[in-house]
């Protein structure tokens, strides 16, 4: 069974948590407990109907208030598929939640209100997905009950956002007009829209491609831990934890290790279950090497004619997660791969408007929920790819130095010019 | 060749990654063994993570003093077998000693009074990363939790100033007295554990698998009769009969309950997880029963 990792977007208005806790229900992973306890909370607050959207709200403050604060992770599974839902909410600290919860997807699910179509936030949630570089795009216009199932509206706010995704770049689109109230067209074909001739949200999410989506070209391997028993068993042992981080890595093949520009060939990978004959993302294996040489972690193994940039200076676009602000000149420590490093800010290009795509070069700095492009210079070299090649080896995350904090999501545009 | 991995390769292959992350970047983890299958299926992974050196960091069970034999035995062995350390941190001298009270009305259970065990045992051995077997999909306030979950240096969460967690990029800094929860396993649900359970043929204690036991009934939960457990003389209704059972989830004996199964191995297990239509804290863990928010509650004040 494989395993599907998908982002919802949407508010609350948009029947975000109903669609999700629709999906839960009819597939049967919603228990008759946590039912009942939704039923009883949904009859104390006056509801007119049980309100699925209350599956998904955990913490207290949320189901008091009736909002999604914070990412949430739900897990459904059909016979084909195991699936990972980060739930996440529209209103409260959007671009930070929907930017955190894209960071791991194959696949995101925007929702639309039939009546309202394409609004700010769609782009928003739409141009978030793209800049996250997530392969699959699924647009679901909800609520089509409420517009009399009409093909017409349904075929309006796909062109109208059709002509908007002209300028993201998103390699697969896909537009499911559903009621998650009524659970039209998310689990089974619904009958009230005989003019759809696509599939249900739950079949596409079942059949959606994505074994293409891994870079398995570039051998990408950082060097997580130098794995050394001192016991007598293992005495002379000497391998490279980490996790396949892009492309096929074959035992023989011919390697070298960054930075320090080595040279030599896998002589084994192993993990605690035996020997294998190769590793591709994300396996988390055991490299061992011919020869002995001085490597530790934060190190990348790679291919000698397929090398990462190496170097200090990076162009990236991101996404500023803070309440203070982030301004030329400031210090921060930076994780890439396996690797830490303190960073300097030396320039902030623009901000990008999420809502229209203009970039503003006038701003003197990000704010909580800015997405910008930046140019940092680090205390040591970072081996990296372009985010669009590989978005293990092109992401990073800054933090804050004094509080320890994450304070930025990052993705590598390049070396700047 | 397809390059796929299966759900559980993936599921084993980020636990893998998590762990050797906090032993490459952290001084002193240490990992929390109840005997239970969660924390069973833990100690499994960190074998694989550590492998081929032992596991490097010693154990920890928050002992309520109201165990189940067999979870007792089985931990004793697993520890044996490995050869790490174990650490035991006592509820019962902690009551000893006057640290923490007892709950004595009825429904009172040792539950609560794990938190200061747990922290105090944290403080004692200055760990500064202590895995658990904790999943999001157990209950609503674990879904929000991060898999590199912050702890202050008094052991609360908060949930709502957590640190963004993003890509696999894991975040563990923190200053001396604070330290962090990590659970491996977040991206897990019971039925994951089952069929890993299966795949890699763990041992587990045998009150797992169907058996048969005296057990009553009180407020729609099986309870197990023995020394920490008995039917009150005030409530009839608490009649001791002999019936099928096993656990799903292994706690403290006086506040979880069994339930009625036949299902003898971890293949007849997958088949009941997989169409239960009761969650596996609703049917057997009375603690969560008393309100919406108990284990939000409990976790703030720093319980696993």
């Amino acid at each position: 069974m494989e395993l599907l990792r998908l982002a919802t977007a949407g508010s609350v208005d948009d029947g975000k948590s109903t669609l999700i806790g629709r999906l839960l229900y009819d597939s049967k992973q919603v228990y008759e407990d946590q039912l009942e306890s939704v039923e009883r909370t949904s009859m104390a607050r006056g509801d007119a109907y049980v309100d699925l959207a209350l599956l998904t709200d955990g913490l207290r403050a949320e189901r008091e208030q009736g909002i999604t604060i914070d990412v949430a992770y739900r897990y459904f599974a059909t016979p084909r598929r195991k699936f990972i839902v980060a739930d996440t909410p529209g209103h409260t600290q959007h671009t930070r939640n929907m930017v955190t919860g894209c960071s791991t997807a194959d696949l995101v699910v925007v929702l639309v209100d039939a009546r309202n179509g394409i609004t700010e936030q769609t782009r928003r949630h739409a141009f978030i997905a793209s800049l996250l570089r997530i392969p699959h795009l699924v647009i679901c216009v909800n609520k089509m009950d409420l517009v009399g199932y009409s093909q017409k509206r349904f075929d309006e706010i796909r062109q109208e956002f059709e002509g908007f995704a002209t300028r993201l770049e998103i390699a697969d689109m896909t537009f499911v007009p559903i009621s998650a109230l009524n659970g039209d067209n998310v689990v089974d074909r619904s009958g009230e829209m005989p003019w759809y001739q696509g599939t249900s949200l739950l079949h596409h999410l079942e059949d959606v491609h994505i074994a293409s989506d891994r870079n398995l070209i570039d051998l990408r391997f950082p060097v997580q831990r130098v794995v050394r028993p001192r016991s007598e068993e293992h005495h002379d042992y000497r391998g490279y934890a980490g996790q396949v981080a892009g492309g096929v890595l074959e035992v023989g093949d011919d390697i070298v290790v960054l930075p320090s520009g080595f040279t030599t060939t896998v002589s084994a990978i192993e993990t605690a279950d035996g020997p294998l004959a190769e590793a591709f993302p994300p396996m988390s294996v055991i490299v061992r090497l011919a020869d002995e040489l001085d490597i530790s972690r934060g190190d990348m193994i790679c291919h000698p004619r397929n090398r990462p940039t190496i170097g200090q200076d990076i162009s990236a676009m991101v996404c500023w997660m803070a309440d203070g602000p982030l301004a030329v000149g400031a210090k921060l420590a930076v994780k890439h791969t396996t690797r830490w490093a303190r960073a300097l800010v030396r320039e902030i290009h623009y901000r990008l408007d999420v809502n229209t795509l203009h970039s503003d070069p006038t701003v003197e700095e990000l704010r909580l929920n800015d997405i910008g492009r930046i140019d940092l210079r680090t205390t040591s070299p970072l081996f990296y790819d372009e985010y669009r090649r590989n978005r293990m080896t092109g992401s990073f995350i800054l933090v804050d130095e004094a509080t320890d904090a994450t304070v930025a999501a990052g993705m590598i545009l390049h070396a700047p010019s | 060749m397809t390059y796929q991995l299966t759900h559980l390769d993936a599921l084993e292959s980020e636990a893998v990654h998590i762990i050797r992350e906090v032993v490459a970047e952290f001084e002193r983890p240490g990992l929390l063994f109840s005997g239970g299958k969660d924390s069973a299926v833990l100690l499994h992974l960190a074998t694989k993570a550590c492998w081929p050196q032992a596991v490097p960091f010693p154990v920890l069970h928050v002992d309520t003093g109201h165990n189940f034999p067999e979870v007792l035995a089985f931990r004793d062995r697993r520890v044996a077998e490995l050869g790490v350390r174990l650490l035991v941190a006592s509820v019962q001298e902690a009551i000893d000693r006057g640290e923490v009270t007892e709950d004595r009305s009825p429904g009172g259970t040792r539950n609560r009074l794990q938190t200061h065990s747990l922290l105090r045992a944290i403080e004692e051995h200055r760990f500064d990363a202590v895995f658990g077997g904790g999943r999001r999909d157990e209950e609503k306030a674990r879904a929000k939790e991060r898999v590199f979950s912050f702890r202050d240096e008094f052991g609360q969460w908060d949930p709502r100033g957590q640190r963004p967690e993003l890509w696999s990029l894991y975040n563990g800094r923190h200053h001396a007295g604070e330290h962090f929860r990590v659970f491996p396993l977040s991206n897990w649900t019971e039925l994951d554990v089952w069929q890993y359970i299966e795949r890699e043929r763990l041992d587990l204690p045998s009150i797992y698998y169907a058996h048969q036991r005296h057990v009553f009934r009180r407020d729609g939960m099986l309870l197990a009769v023995g020394p920490h457990s008995q039917p009150r003389e005030e409530a009839p209704d608490e009649e001791v009969f002999v019936t099928t059972v096993r656990y799903r989830t292994v706690g403290d004996a006086t506040c979880t309950a069994a339930i009625e199964s036949m299902a003898s191995t971890p293949i007849e297990v997958i088949a009941e997880t997989a169409v239960a239509r009761v969650s596996e804290r609703g049917a057997t863990r009375a603690d969560d029963r008393f309100s919406e928010a108990s284990m939000e509650d409990r976790k703030r004040e720093g319980y696993f």
